[in-house]
């Protein structure tokens, strides 16, 4: 009965507002919802394109030219296991420091550092992470290069695979300090309260308590610290020589080229293979090579710091 | 009397219970644990010091000799008149199109991930794309300048020109930008926009209003870095058509011929002056690092005191 007599007064639609606000309303989100589109289309753009022109690649070149003795785009020889090993070189030096270095600050600025002491540390490490490529390559070729790595190996060339590994080491280090320490950081305080109730030092509850609850966001500092380090370019193009190609060699004293240099070394020209029209398509499939490898990181990665979200 | 040794012999157990739990002995490993740590940390930044000491000793007194001629001069092939000027000016275009593209679209389309976008799988998988393109390594993005803004759009940008350049870097910073705005979306209290909505405002009046107001310092902060990132990215311009050695602007050129012709960025031109084997170009690369590091912890810089300043705890 009181329903009755209450619904001829108020109906849903005089609840919607005027027209003109509805109308400003779905225009605002209509442009949103444009801006959310863009974005998604760019990603298909750049899947489309390396895919389009990988495939042009792949297509057209004789596959034997894909194993030979380097990646010699000059002379038409695409040896992939030369600038792949190249990578792994570089990749394996680079967390070889940074992984012990950062991983070190991490815990110091997680679990020994007095709360003033991490204020002020914590925004420095962010500063060192955002020194840019370029710089460190240059700090590479002009500093370790000289200092560390001729003598090492007593060679006369500054262009090595070593100091690209250093320098892309010291690049990514901040990084996994700062992933890790924030997974750290977020281990509740009663998991410490409670091994110290049992009698246990700092060093074992870090190492036995906090480290072993955090290890899912550790290891995702190390995973995306690996796809940066693979996806590194600068310092490598710098550092490490070999613009004119490279021949196969897991020294880290020689020269060597990765996916991402000779990617750069193609398209400043200096690899220009100037009767060979492939070494344009050549780009893109080592571009989607790359882009393959770090997706698989990424997501690899974010799955691991999700698992430890639902942890806590 | 016995009772009195007895009393001595239990105060001499409780002092040795008392000193076995407190641990006076020092520990060395303790002390050799936090040492080590300490001691990764200050590598860390060691290593940062002796970058800008180097840096500084390489290229500082050239920076200082030249001062502002080396920031308005053109590059060049003589070492002693190269400058970073065209450098900065193309930088500072770049930036225009990561301002003007990049930050509409990006904060937008956080918006609409944000507030608007119902939690389904589309939205996820909207969410879980744009996390991965920011994983996505430069030079890749480079590949898309090339690809398409360099050839495909050639007839818009004039191929190997700052549009291209810019665009590429739009497309590059333009997932960061979502990922830092959804994030300072997200801080601000659902009770806030609750309000809003209880006192009969739309949506759009909400977020204009209420939303965008509180979450404007962290946006506002994620730019900054955003731009002092797109200063400093390199790899994506090499492949995106930019300049690595020197070029002459010819007179009297309008807007459309400035933006359709090439360029250079600072980064480009520090790399392509660390390769050269001379010791005169190795100063100026120096000097043009110190220029562009002056640059980027000024932004940076700015970005920590802002966020020190705004961080509110709700």
């Amino acid at each position: 009965m009181t329903g009755a007599t209450l619904t001829p007064k108020l109906s849903l639609t005089d609840l919607r507002g005027t027209p003109r606000r509805r109308r400003h309303e779905a225009f605002v989100r209509a442009t949103f919802l444009a801006a959310a589109g863009t974005s998604v289309l760019i990603s298909l753009l750049i899947v489309a394109v390396l895919i389009g022109q990988a495939w042009t690649f792949i297509s057209q070149i004789d596959l034997s030219t894909l194993v030979s003795d380097g990646w010699l785009p000059r002379r038409g020889r695409y040896d992939l296991a030369t600038i792949i090993a190249g990578t792994i070189v570089i990749s394996a030096i680079a967390m070889i420091i940074a992984t012990p270095l950062g991983l070190g600050a991490a815990v110091y600025l997680s679990e020994y550092a007095s709360p003033r002491r991490r204020r002020f540390l914590k925004p420095i490490i962010e500063l060192l992470a955002g020194i840019p490529s370029v710089v460190l390559g240059f700090y590479a070729l002009a500093v370790i290069a000289p200092s560390i790595i001729q003598p090492l190996c007593g060679s006369n060339s500054l262009f090595s695979m070593g100091a690209a590994g250093l320098g892309v080491g010291i690049l990514i280090t901040p990084l996994i300090a700062s992933v890790a320490e924030d997974a750290m950081h977020a281990v509740p305080l009663s998991l410490r309260e409670a091994s110290y109730g049992l009698g246990a030092r700092k060093r074992s509850t870090s190492l036995r308590v906090v480290i072993p609850a955090a290890v899912s966001g550790i290891v995702a500092a190390l995973i995306l610290g690996v796809s940066r380090a693979i996806g590194e370019t600068m310092v490598v193009s710098i550092a490490a020589g070999a613009v004119g190609g490279s021949v196969f060699t897991i020294n880290p004293c020689y020269p060597g080229q990765t996916m991402t240099a000779a990617m750069t070394a193609l398209a400043t020209g200096s690899d220009q293979a100037q009767g060979d029209a492939l070494g344009f398509p050549s780009l893109f499939f080592v571009g989607l090579l790359l882009f393959g490898v770090t997706l698989v990181l990424n997501v690899i990665s974010e799955r691991f710091v999700r698992a430890f979200r639902r942890a806590y | 009397m016995a009772g009195h040794s007895a009393s001595l012999a239990s105060a001499s157990a409780q002092e040795a219970v008392r000193r076995a739990l407190t641990g006076q002995r020092i520990n060395l490993g303790q002390v050799w644990f936090q040492a080590l740590l300490l001691g990764c940390l200050v590598v860390a930044l060691g290593i940062l010091v002796s970058l800008l000491a180097d840096v500084i000793q390489l290229g500082g007194g050239m920076l200082v000799e030249r001062g502002v001629d080396f920031l308005t001069s053109n590059t060049s092939s003589n070492p002693a008149i190269a400058g970073v000027g065209q450098g900065i000016f193309g930088s500072l275009l770049i930036i225009f199109f990561v301002v003007t593209v990049a930050f509409p679209i990006g904060i937008g389309a956080a918006i609409y991930l944000e507030e608007y976008a119902r939690d389904t799988r589309l939205t996820r998988l909207l969410n879980a794309a744009i996390r991965n393109l920011a994983g996505v390594p430069a030079i890749v993005y480079g590949l898309l300048g090339l690809g398409i803004f360099v050839l495909a759009l050639s007839w818009f940008t004039g191929g190997r020109s700052v549009v291209a350049g810019g665009l590429t870097m739009a497309a590059l910073v333009m997932p960061i930008v979502v990922i830092t705005t959804a994030e300072a979306l997200r801080a601000v209290p659902q009770s806030i926009r609750e309000a809003g909505f209880g006192v009969g405002a739309t949506k759009w009046e909400v977020i204009r209003h209420h939303v965008l107001p509180y979450a404007a310092p962290g946006i506002f902060t994620g730019s900054i870095l955003t731009i002092s990132r797109a200063f400093g990215e390199t790899a994506p311009l090499v492949l995106a058509g930019g300049v690595l050695g020197g070029f002459a602007a010819p007179p009297g050129k309008g807007i459309v011929e400035t933006l359709q012709g090439p360029y250079t960025a600072l980064p480009l031109i520090i790399f392509n002056w660390a390769r050269e084997p001379s010791d005169a170009f190795r100063q100026l690369s120096a000097a043009a690092i110190i220029v562009l590091l002056l640059i980027i912890l000024l932004l940076n810089g700015a970005a920590i005191l802002l966020r020190n300043r705004f961080e509110r705890a709700w």
